[in-house]
């Protein structure tokens, strides 16, 4: 193929598309995380534009979940997968135009789907309330995705295709799947509670078959690298792998527990979501075991002080999941902010924290310039741990209030009254966290800013491929 | 290689149409032998609140809907369905009562399949968090002269209430415009009807 041909004078991963992407990734995350600010405000009753109809609390609140998800992680993990995919396949991506294509494509979608929201065009599904005239944009955009990164993975020459491989072919089988499922069958076809039990996989799988394959074989590419040495045991990856894919998509009626839907499907759920926490599991261990020995590597080394901090986010919301997706826990907590707390640690805690990773080990390469301010990074690492886990400790405390209020049966307001210091340090953990951002910005923009004679960078462990 | 990496993606095909069956079309299966209803179904009979509607805002009705029948009426649930969408109350408000948690007592029967199938539901509005209370037996539990304040402006009803306040949905001199018209018979028609001797059967929702 001609891409094949030019590959010679092609450089093999293409700089230019990771630092936009990033670039963007960044961008997006702080317009997502100051529509999360605004619509907290609303819960401390100081919403800063009230009475401003395209600037509704509700229609800025699917800004926020929105362009978390496909702003600012989309971005992050495409920037990942362009770096990722050539250096494992030793091939570059089918064609640069076409990733600048997707790149432009993409964030016409996010401008979109931001004015259509606020326009008062949202869809009334979880995740999916892009509006209905950006959905086929949006698979049209993951199709050339899935062009551009896989004509590479088939055309490798290696002799076997590594873990993080697996887990990007499954997902680009899954994702176009999994979007036009969830935004299309609940929306014309679907009626109703059959309808609810497709939204709800939408929901599970957007983030189980999208977000957690493209991050965890991020991690897989990454961890061993920056380690210098493989990942502990394929065993385990493998069954890592194969647990999720046959799991994992079948777990969707868990977020609709005790609602019409059937019983059956709740119950099904209920078991596949305990088996999957048995995969995560052995996925964790692995990483763990791949760590054993050369703990030091956390102190001296920010991506993988991020990534393990993310892993253990990630332990801990599996964690909490095997007892929250019990009828017993639900019967408190579902409806209450015990799981908004649950959504921010696993989307923030874990993949956003993985996503800070790869800009420090990615941004620099994409610049061309190492790190202008080396401090200021290690400041965000803590003021964002701090926050975040402010947040969520806040949160599971507060829908513990609100679950036990209503089931006591006091009247509506008591739960909302009951709720407001916790809607407070929400707001201030909010505050720290995007404080910490901004000086993450900053320190973007920084490096990118400095003399070009600055060092060229080689960071940590950049030398060696993982093993495959 | 290739046959290799091809049957990665074909496992996640796979994967995902067992999962799609088990969990989606397992339950569409499931519930098909309940008739979908369309909404002019569900608009007839009139409710009783959008005949006072009419008595209530008598010019804004006449403008916006004209004569009360259950054409209009049917019209003025797609539209208050619509807004309800549009600013995202479902956010906010679930739309599904369940047998535990004492729900049935502050809400009313535990929902069940048939109150949803119909295209009123198209999609769902099940709701996944609760700020404010559940919504899907709203009918009658307020005038509807109280929801126009409360969407107004909802804290000079309920001063501690972090709901916003909607003053699009209404004129210049605070009477409700189109949508908010709309909004309100919605609002009114949810769970309307549910009539006392569906309580009693429903009563502990036959699931506990
Ligand atoms: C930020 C969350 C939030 C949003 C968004 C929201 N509400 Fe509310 N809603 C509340 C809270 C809290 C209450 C309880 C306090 C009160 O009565 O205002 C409430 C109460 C209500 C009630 C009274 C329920 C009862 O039985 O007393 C209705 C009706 C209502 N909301 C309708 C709506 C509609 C319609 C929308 C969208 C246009 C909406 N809400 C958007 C939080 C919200
Ligand atoms: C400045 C930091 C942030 C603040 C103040 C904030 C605030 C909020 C608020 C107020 C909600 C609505 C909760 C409710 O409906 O009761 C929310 C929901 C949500 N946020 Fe954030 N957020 C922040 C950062 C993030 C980030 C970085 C992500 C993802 C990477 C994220 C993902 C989500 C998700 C997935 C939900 C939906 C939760 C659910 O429906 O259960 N948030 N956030």
């Amino acid at each position: 193929m001609s891409a094949i041909a030019t590959a010679g004078s092609r450089p093999l991963v293409n700089l230019t598309l990771v630092r936009w992407h990033l670039t963007a990734s960044a961008f997006f995350m702080i317009v997502s995380m100051l529509g999360g600010l605004a619509y907290s405000f609303q819960f401390n009753q100081l919403y800063p534009f009230p009475g401003i109809e395209w600037l509704s609390p509700g229609r800025v609140r699917m800004v926020h979940t929105n362009i978390a998800a496909y702003g600012f992680i989309a971005n992050a993990f495409i920037a990942g997968l362009l770096f990722a995919i050539p250096r494992l396949t030793k091939k570059p991506i089918f064609s640069d135009k076409l990733g600048l294509v997707i790149f432009g494509a993409w964030q016409l979608i996010l401008v979109l789907t931001i004015v259509g929201q606020l326009a008062g065009y949202g869809q009334a599904i979880e995740w999916g309330e892009t509006p209905v005239f950006v959905d086929p944009l949006v698979l049209v955009g993951l199709v050339l995705l899935v062009i551009n990164m896989s004509v590479p993975i088939f055309q490798t020459e290696e002799p076997g295709l590594y873990v993080s491989l697996w887990y990007f072919l499954a997902a680009f089988a899954w994702t176009g799947l999994v979007y036009f499922m969830g935004n299309y069958l609940p929306e014309f076809w679907v009626p109703g509670t059959a309808g609810a039990a497709i939204t709800g996989l939408f929901i599970h799988d957007l983030v189980g078959l999208f977000v957690t394959p493209i991050g965890w074989g991020l991690m897989y590419f990454f961890v061993p690298l920056l380690l210098r040495k493989p990942i502990w045991s394929h065993a385990l990856s493998l069954i890592g792998f194969w647990g999720l894919a046959f799991f994992y998509p079948m777990q969707g009626v868990h977020h609709f527990l005790l609602s019409p839907i059937p019983m059956y499907a709740q119950y099904g759920a209920i078991v596949a979501t305990i088996a999957v926490e048995i995969v995560v599991l052995t996925v964790i261990v692995n990483f763990f075991g791949t760590l054993h020995g050369r703990s030091e590597a956390i102190r001296g080394n920010l991506a993988l002080r991020w990534f393990y901090t993310g892993m253990i986010m990630y332990a801990l919301t599996c964690f909490q999941c095997a007892f929250q997706v019990t009828l017993t826990f639900q019967k408190i907590i579902h409806f209450t902010d015990w799981v908004v707390g649950h959504a921010h640690m696993v989307m923030f805690g874990v993949f956003g924290f993985w996503i800070y990773g790869f800009f420090i080990e990615l941004w620099p390469r994409a610049v061309g310039r190492s790190w202008a301010t080396p401090r200021l990074l290690t400041i965000h690492y803590w003021a964002t741990l701090v926050g975040l886990t402010l947040m969520v400790v806040d949160l599971t405390a507060a829908g513990l209030v609100q679950g036990f209020l209503w089931r006591g049966l006091s009247h509506w307001g008591e739960s909302v009254i009951s709720s407001m210091p916790f809607w407070w340090v929400r707001t201030f953990a909010g505050l720290v966290i995007i404080g910490a951002q901004g000086l993450f910005v900053y320190a973007l923009w920084a490096t990118a800013r400095q003399p070009t004679e600055a060092t060229q960078t080689a960071p940590i462990g950049a030398v060696t491929e993982p093993a495959s | 290689m290739e046959r290799f990496g091809a049957s990665f993606l074909i496992a996640g095909v796979i994967t995902f149409l067992l999962g799609f069956f088990l969990q989606g079309v397992m339950p569409v299966l499931t519930l098909t032998s309940i008739p979908t209803r369309t909404i002019e179904e569900m608009a007839s009979p009139v409710t009783s609140h959008f005949v006072q509607l009419a008595v209530d805002y008598p010019e804004e009705f006449a403008r916006d809907f004209g004569e009360v029948s259950e054409a209009t009426h049917a019209e003025a649930l797609e539209l208050g369905r619509d807004v309800y969408v549009a600013e995202a109350c479902w956010h906010c408000h679930s739309q599904f009562v369940r047998p535990v948690s004492n729900e049935d007592l502050r809400f009313g029967p535990v929902s069940s399949p048939e109150e949803y199938q119909n295209l009123m539901n198209l999609p769902h509005l099940f709701g996944t968090r609760r700020v404010g209370p559940d919504l899907s037996r709203e009918a009658g539990k307020h005038s509807n002269d109280w929801h126009a304040a409360h969407l107004y402006a909802p804290r000079s009803v309920a001063p501690y209430s972090v709901m916003p306040a909607y003053p699009w949905f209404f004129d210049d001199n605070k009477r409700p415009n189109k949508r908010g018209l709309a909004l309100i018979a919605y609002l009114q028609w949810l769970g309307s009807w549910i009539d006392d001797s569906q309580l009693a059967a429903l009563g502990d929702g036959g699931m506990q």
